[in-house]
């Protein structure tokens, strides 16, 4: 690795994939180790990598990234539906989709920039939300979503094998992908993704990228024709955002519309700014947090919480499970908002400036002369 | 539209209008190659209109700007400086962001890679003739020790340096600088001529607006001086010194 990584990077790469890989056991004393939950986080994760290299090395925010994960999904199922059950097929086709999608829009979108191009992605997202929740009916199966039924062509499948005797579901090459195998074939992915938003990152074209980000003007005196640059990230973006629609239709083999509104959008947005902006870390932490909120803090109900206040006197309990029990089970939106507000105001630069904040706080105290001065680039390992 | 011998920048019967207002009015200017061109003139005169006309900022209501053979109207900002055209803008332009040393590196690649290439599966740490290279071009300016330092932390003489080395790692043929020493001290005012006297000898072309006599006389070879949109004298430093019609422009002359 040695010619194409530095040592820092390789050990960034070794420290996250251990995390990703060890997740089932790591995530056990937070109640969220199971397979159905951590693969989300794997998707999720890839999709917020994705968006990230959009936006947090160009600057430019896309409102409409939901778009790209809704046509991955749609384009998996059709495979499944017509190709066959096998994965892989699946989600070339649906990254390849995906990514003649991200060029047209953002062909178009580019054109402009700031918030009229957020506004640009967010009305094209809605017409393919619109497209597939009526106008394409046929094709996307409105608003029941789309399924795999026995009845299938699968034409691939039927040139080895008789049809499958029960509901088809799909499988990498005969193995089952559901459970603990789906998890680890999404956390593959998830490092595969990792690894290309580094290269990204840390080459001439993420330093160009980074450039269009700090100032475009610039970049234009300075010989650089930033449109193809800004495009390329964002097919890249989208091709990844539709890699995590159809790893979803892997596990969840179920594509519906709502993948594709506004809220899913913006939902990727938050994890980006929640985790850290630019960061390579930071998206994935940020998907994570909301995932769990969403999957965990939404189960809470009030006898959860009232054996979590069980040590408060009778009266005092009641009322702590009443104004807690606003804040989870239907609530947990209200905890995210707050989480959400605390961090924007108080680390603008997100979950990973904290850490950052931490380390060298740390750092100051052990070594005493190894602080940064005022204005020195930190050394951060997620820079 | 025949360019002379050694004439490598050719602003020919250029007009431009906004709206009624005539900013520039039959503009021909002829820059030699290797010369030092300011271009002064009281405020309104039209010098950055003319500067931002030649740069492809403004497209010229008729005329042209020919620079070594080619003609520059037209062109987008990245091509004109693909061709060998560099500027230093009024305000520093630079990737705040960025660290000191990347500020340098980023032109340095827009020169050896080209307006447009996917460059994603090598690392920035691992390009070291343009690093060399970067870190040479910081020496020359005197910002080495401050390399690692964002950009936007500089201080307002630094980044006007810093922006000088950007245009300089292109090794450019021509060199357009708006204004390099507004808002200086007389200290890093005088850092600055030395500067761009020491790069002179290098056979860079230049074009420099300046308000500044003091860096006028030090390092222009000949001087255009505009006045309402119109060149009004033009010849060596001492020629236009001594110009009646310049001191009256610079008097509050009626134009």
């Amino acid at each position: 690795m040695a010619g194409i990584m530095s040592r820092k990077d390789a050990t960034l790469f070794i420290g996250f994939a251990a995390v990703v890989l060890l997740l089932p056991i790591l995530a056990a004393p937070f109640g969220a180790a199971y397979p159905d939950l951590l693969q989300r986080f794997m998707i999720f994760g890839i999709f917020a990598i994705g968006f990230n290299i959009l936006f947090g090395l160009t600057g430019y925010l896309s409102f409409g990234h939901a778009a790209f994960f809704g046509v991955g999904s749609y384009a998996a199922m059709w495979s499944f539906k017509l190709l066959s059950l096998n994965a892989i097929p699946a989600i070339l086709f649906a990254v390849a989709i995906a990514g003649v999608f991200a060029l047209v829009i953002g062909y178009l979108s580019l054109r402009r920039s700031g918030i009229y191009f957020s506004i640009l992605t967010l009305a094209f997202a809605q017409m393919c939300y619109s497209l597939a929740y009526s106008v394409l009916t046929p094709i996307t199966n409105g608003e029941t979503g789309l399924r795999m039924i026995r009845a299938d062509p699968r034409v691939l499948d039927r040139l080895f094998s008789e049809a499958p005797a029960g509901v088809p579901v799909p499988s990498l090459f005969g193995i089952s992908l559901s459970g603990w195998n789906g998890f680890y074939f999404s956390a593959l992915f998830l490092l595969a993704t990792f690894f290309l938003a580094m290269r990204i990152t840390n080459s001439p074209f993420g330093m160009m990228l980074k450039g269009i980000k700090s100032n475009q003007n610039r970049m234009n005196y300075t010989g650089f024709n930033t449109r193809p640059y800004a495009l390329t990230a964002f097919v890249i973006s989208g091709m990844l955002a539709g890699l995590a629609g159809s790893l979803l239709v892997v596990t969840d083999p179920l594509a519906g519309a709502e993948r594709m509104q506004w809220t899913a959008s913006g939902e990727v947005v938050l994890m980006t700014i929640l985790g850290g902006v630019g960061t390579l870390v930071g998206p994935v932490i940020g998907a994570w947090l909301i995932k769990y909120f969403e999957n965990i803090f939404s189960s809470f109900n009030d006898n959860v919480l009232s054996s979590f206040f069980g040590f408060l006197p009778d009266g005092a309990r009641e009322a702590a499970v009443v104004v807690a029990g606003k804040f989870v089970g239907e609530g947990w939106h209200l905890s995210l908002g707050l989480l959400f507000v605390l961090i924007v105001v108080f680390l603008p630069g997100g979950i990973m400036e904290g850490v950052r904040r931490i380390s060298s706080a740390i750092r100051r105290r052990g070594g005493g002369r190894h602080a940064t001065a005022r204005g020195e680039l930190s050394p951060s390992a997620a820079e | 539209m025949q360019t002379k011998g050694n004439v490598v920048l050719h602003v020919a019967d250029v007009q431009k209008h906004f709206g009624g207002l005539h900013a520039l009015a039959d503009i021909d200017l002829q820059v030699d190659e290797g010369k030092t061109h300011a271009i002064i003139g009281p405020n309104g005169a039209g010098k950055s209109t003319l500067l931002n006309v030649i740069i492809g900022r403004l497209a010229p209501s008729s005329g042209a700007v020919v620079f070594d053979g080619t003609v520059l109207t037209g062109k987008k900002p990245h091509e004109i400086n693909q061709l060998g055209v560099a500027r230093v803008f009024q305000t520093p332009e630079i990737f705040a962001d960025l660290s000191v040393l990347q500020n340098v590196m980023t032109p340095a690649f827009a020169r050896r890679d080209g307006a447009f290439r996917i460059n994603m599966f090598r690392s920035v740490d691992n390009e070291r003739g343009i690093r060399e290279e970067a870190e040479h071009t910081l020496e020359d300016v005197g910002l080495m020790d401050r390399r690692a330092v964002h950009a936007g932390a500089l201080s307002r003489g630094d980044k006007r340096r810093l922006e000088l080395a950007m245009c300089l790692i292109q090794k450019p043929r021509l060199l357009l600088l708006d204004e390099p020493t507004a808002g200086m001290s007389r200290h890093d005012t005088n850092t600055t001529i030395e500067l761009l006297k020491k790069i002179k000898s290098r056979g860079m072309t230049k074009v420099i607006i300046e308000h500044d006599m003091h860096v006028v006389f030090s390092l222009a070879d000949k001087i255009s001086v505009l006045a309402g949109g119109r060149i009004i004298a033009e010849g060596l430093p001492d020629q236009v010194r001594g110009d009646p019609r310049v001191q009256e422009a610079y008097l509050g002359g009626v134009h």
